[in-house]
């Protein structure tokens, strides 16, 4: 019998060795591309393809010259107009999806179902569908000489639709808090501002910092709106330019010099609040 | 068929009986979405017949100025008091009429055939040369203006309607001798009672001008000739009805012969995204769990590091790393282990395994972030049973953790097929839909239809073959939630948890 049970922790701890191992070599596969482009911010020779891993000579030189040369590639300019389209834009979004999500969740009209349901339909067709016809009423609307404040608003307007997280952390708010803040005679505003605002800091934490994420990593619509007005793009798009044929030769290490900037402070924040995206998306479904 | 005759069953006519399980599950919810219909429109007339009869019941029964808020807005309001209320109606009333007077009507005129005046040269006889015609027609501007005037139609009926109830109220107000609400109370109220129209306004605008309009302007074109020998301002496009779908679907256009691959690739390519993701995902968040493994949370931010970064970074990298000169390949070759590059990204079949391989090096750390917490939850007993009754871990796995993993995040599973078969950023960035081929119409071996639809717009700007490609999209993906979305229960039971 003690010889069984010895055998048994024996196979258990090669089974957990294996795994061990197992995990070490995903690990080193999945980290691998990273180190690669930490390696090449700091590699002395240019090019884009090199036919070894660890680089000939090391140096600072691809951040200096991406921070400050702006005859070819204006990054810090770029830096700064994400950084001012993402902090006005999630000042917005937040206040929008809070507004939205509040409305939806806690308040009762007759509207509430129908407009759920459009938002669902809505979400249903590929995004950048309309994304061509946004860039005409933009056109109309005389705004595209300054595509910062387009990207800016389309940004806010389109908040309108991300309430769902948001809306599943109201949900288990309990009601008799409301209930009983009513029967003090509180309004509607009352409750929302001082009853369930209070309550709901992680959400907002979360609504705020994806909405200050999203216009660092979307490429797609500022590169619609944008088009060849050079001084108003964003990081994304000023990033995938340095990659095309004529460039990408001269300036592969200057991109991986600008990857790492841009990526370390989203990688922190998306580890900082990876609580609250699981919560979110399982938040909903864990009820059913 | 009982229980125990289907355990008897030999594993594949287990699978057969499984797969027909869930056919007959999906044909059934199909049937009650199609059987949803007719109720829902029926209902619809009846709403709409019952506003009507009650907006000539009010005429009807209305005292004077009620009847006269049928053709002066606010009129109600107005001479009982709340002028401000009153005046703001009259006003829309005012500013509506003159926009369609100047504007409006000209604008929805012009929806019905986009335009006549083509732009070109003309002889003018008086000057003796050819010049450039003025005033011509830009149907695509045409066909914007007349969506932005129905619109605002449409939001002037709305507040139309709201005078007329207003009045009545107002009436109703004053002959039972109550007070009426000042326009101060009523601003009041949309802090408390109305609170939700305060909240939704700004939202509902922002969604209407820049979701719904162009939407509604990308939809309507798909009924259009919007292609690339239709471009404004040089020409005038105009409706073809339903030619787009029929060219899309019919059988023997270029068109058609590229939709149906790339229709077929974007839903193998959904269905592998999605279920290797989850499986494998699944898998990693059991192995980084286990009993006795150590440094849990370190392998954890290591695989979140993956997903941390930015995707326009990882993917233009792992590009990079797989092209045909790229470190990958080189290495391999110095190993000694190929003798020329392995054609990651020119041979369509391994274009596509890589892109759906290195879809899984992004996807998998999302599913092992997601279920990392379900199944620290799953009863440890019940393994503890299993184990006693002899289960094999395999057994384990497919009989406890799959089933208690599915049904906590089937939404989860639905919204991920759905983001696959939308999936812009993994094949843009990594392959641009190359490898390219001369079999289809504007599209590479890789290409999905999304990717498709942008490449039309952007490249070829055949817009309206574009949008038509939009709405089968949509048609499809909302199909499939609706079938599943409307059967769980975060749907249907919100409120089970306040």
């Amino acid at each position: 019998m003690k010889e069984k049970s010895k055998s048994y922790y024996g196979q258990q701890k090669a089974v957990n060795g294996f795994i061990q191992v197992l995990l070490l070599v995903l690990g080193i596969i999945w980290i691998l591309p990273l180190c690669w482009v930490i390696l090449t911010s700091f590699r002395e020779e240019p090019g884009s393809y090199t036919s070894y891993f660890w680089p000939k000579g090391f140096t600072v030189n691809n951040y200096v010259n991406l921070i400050t040369q702006d005859q070819q590639f204006k990054f810090t300019k770029w830096f700064f107009n994400t950084l001012l389209v993402s902090v006005i834009s999630c000042l917005g979004s937040t206040l929008i999806v809070l507004a939205v999500s509040f409305a939806l969740s806690r308040l009762r009209f007759k509207m509430r179902k129908p407009l759920m349901n459009v938002a669902l339909i809505l979400g249903m067709f590929p995004g950048f569908m309309s994304m061509i016809a946004v860039y005409y009423i933009l056109k109309g609307m005389n705004f595209l000489s300054n595509p910062l404040v387009c990207l800016t608003l389309v940004y806010i307007a389109g908040a309108g639709l991300q309430y769902y997280i948001a809306k599943g952390f109201f949900d288990t708010l309990p009601k008799a808090l409301d209930e009983a803040a009513y029967l003090d005679g509180a309004t509607k505003s009352q409750v929302f501002f001082k009853i369930t605002l209070p309550l709901s800091k992680p959400i907002i934490v979360y609504t705020i910092l994806t909405s200050f994420m999203a216009p660092w990593v979307d490429y797609i619509f500022p590169s619609i709106i944008c088009g060849s007005e050079y001084d108003s793009y964003t990081v994304a798009l000023g990033m995938f330019k340095m990659l095309e044929r004529e460039f990408i030769g001269a300036y592969y290490t200057q991109f991986a010099a600008g990857a790492v900037l841009v990526s370390i402070p989203i990688a922190a924040l998306f580890i900082s609040m990876q609580k609250y995206y699981v919560e979110g998306v399982t938040g909903g479904a864990v009820k059913g | 068929m009982t229980e125990a005759e289907y355990y008897i069953l030999p594993w594949y006519k287990k699978l057969i009986c499984k797969a027909s399980g869930a056919l007959k599950k999906t044909g059934r919810g199909l049937v009650r979405f199609f059987q949803g219909i007719p109720g829902a429109v029926l209902s619809l007339f009846r709403k709409l017949g019952n506003g009507f009869k009650n907006y000539g019941m009010t005429f009807v029964k209305g005292g004077l100025l009620t009847k006269l808020s049928y053709v002066i807005m606010g009129a109600g309001n107005l001479f009982r008091g709340q002028i401000v209320k009153g005046l703001i109606f009259l006003l829309a009333q005012a500013a509506y009429i003159w926009f369609m007077i100047t504007n409006g009507a000209s604008c929805i005129a012009g929806l019905k055939n986009l335009g006549t005046v083509q732009r070109g040269w003309y002889f003018d006889e008086e000057l003796g040369i050819d010049v450039m015609r003025e005033n011509d027609d830009n149907s695509m501007l045409i066909l914007l203006y007349g969506i932005f005037a129905l619109f605002i139609t449409a939001a002037f009926i709305i507040l139309y309607v709201t005078n007329i109830s207003s009045a009545a109220e107002a009436e109703k107000l004053s002959k039972s001798g109550a007070k009426l609400p000042k326009f101060k109370d009523d601003v009041a109220a949309l802090l408390d009672g109305k609170f939700h129209k305060t909240l939704l306004a700004f939202p509902i605008a922002g969604v209407l001008i820049f979701t719904i309009v162009p939407l509604v302007y990308m939809i309507l074109l798909a009924f259009t000739n919007y292609d690339k020998d239709h471009q404004v301002p040089a020409n005038l496009f105009t409706w073809v009805g339903l030619d787009n779908f029929k060219t899309m679907l019919g059988a023997n256009s270029t068109l058609s012969q590229t939709f149906w691959p790339v229709l077929g690739w974007t839903l193998i390519w959904a269905v592998f995204a999605t279920f290797l993701n989850y499986v494998f995902g699944i898998i990693l968040a059991l192995l980084i769990n286990k009993k006795g493994i150590r440094f849990k949370s370190f392998y954890r931010t290591l695989f979140v590091l993956a997903i941390a970064v930015p995707q326009f970074v990882s993917l233009l990298v792992m590009k990079n790393m797989l092209a045909e000169a790229g470190p990958v390949n080189v290495l391999l070759t110095e190993l000694g282990l190929i003798s020329s590059p392995l054609p990651f990204f020119t041979d369509p079949t391994w274009a596509r395994v890589t892109v759906i391989l290195v879809n899984l090096w992004i996807g998998i750390p999302y599913t092992m972030l997601i279920t990392s917490g379900i199944l620290m939850n799953i009863p440890d007993d019940l393994y503890e049973a299993a184990r006693i009754d002899g289960a094999s871990p395999f057994i384990m796995f497919t009989k406890i953790t799959m089933p208690y993993v599915l049904f906590v995040t089937t939404p989860y599973l639905i919204t991920q097929f759905i983001g696959n078969i939308n999936n812009f950023n993994v094949i843009y960035f990594l392959t641009g839909g190359n490898p390219a081929t001369l079999d289809y119409y504007q599209a590479g071996k890789t290409d999905l239809l999304v990717t498709w639809l942008y490449k039309l717009t952007v490249n070829s700007r055949d817009y309206c073959y574009a949008s038509t490609i939009g709405i089968l999209v949509f048609v499809i993906c909302s199909v499939i939630s609706l079938i599943t979305f409307r059967n769980s229960q975060s749907y249907n039971n919100e409120e089970a948890f306040q």
